[in-house]
């Protein structure tokens, strides 16, 4: 078993649906454990996120607003194999 | 006396949905909100299609897909007198202001967009018809396009799925 990583996906500047495209291509090189934290500014960026993990079935660990940006940290858990 | 059939219940795992775009427009303003739709489900999880038709086909169509454009022509939305829209230039003019404008957001090219998707595992499929009527052939395409199929295809590979035309 490799260790679970933590990867910070900065996708501050970027609109709809960029963060999510990024997120998602994060998502397909993670593992079930790691820990993925999405940057945005993008408005739609909370809830684009929110409706990702509840269609796909992974987790949402924390929101964070930060100054200027939100954070997002997703717990991948549906990962296949 | 026969037992009754126990149904299994449907499984908690998040099941594939499906989403198919028709694409029938040409212009830059339809272009992308196709593109973005089909890149936020590819994401999702969701299996993407998009069928394009008509000038739907000027995307898709390796001669045009760098120069699709705003028409100034009938779109009121525009902040300048619908009337001067038809005026020779126009139409160059509003897609400048709005590439440009893209460019300063950052806002992906249309074939930043189409690689994203492809790389997302969307699929796009251009119409048979529509490549006859407009004397189109398999090589005026971008490599990205997958196959060409007819309307019978299209309403199979839509069963099930979300359908947006655009």
């Amino acid at each position: 078993m490799s260790q679970s990583v933590r990867k910070v996906i900065d996708s501050r500047g970027s609109f709809c649906p960029g963060p999510l495209t990024d997120l998602f291509k994060a998502y397909r090189e993670a593992k079930n454990g790691d820990i993925l934290e999405l940057l945005a500014t993008d408005p739609a960026a909370k809830s684009d996120v929110q409706a990702w993990a509840r269609k796909t079935g992974n987790v949402i660990e924390q929101i964070v607003e930060e100054q200027g940006y939100i954070r997002i940290v997703v717990r991948v858990t549906a990962k296949g194999g | 006396m026969t037992q009754a059939t126990v149904v299994k219940p449907v499984e908690e795992t998040p099941q594939t949905s499906k989403l198919c775009i028709i694409l029938s427009k040409g212009t830059l303003d339809m272009a992308y909100p196709a593109f973005m739709l089909a890149n936020a489900a590819a994401a999702m999880g969701y299996e993407v299609h998009i069928f394009f038709t008509f000038w739907g086909m000027s995307v898709i169509d390796k001669r045009k897909i760098d120069n699709l454009k705003v028409s100034s022509v009938g779109n009121p939305a525009l902040p300048m007198p619908n009337l001067l829209g038809a005026l020779p230039g126009m139409t160059a003019m509003v897609t400048r202001m709005l590439k440009n404008k893209m460019a300063k957001q950052r806002v992906p090219t249309i074939r930043e967009l189409i690689k994203t998707a492809k790389e997302a595992g969307v699929k796009l499929h251009a119409c048979s018809t529509t490549m006859d009527v407009m004397g189109l052939k398999k090589e005026d395409f971008i490599p990205e396009v997958d196959d060409i199929v007819g309307a019978a295809s299209f309403i199979q590979m839509s069963e099930g799925g979300q359908v947006i035309f655009i």
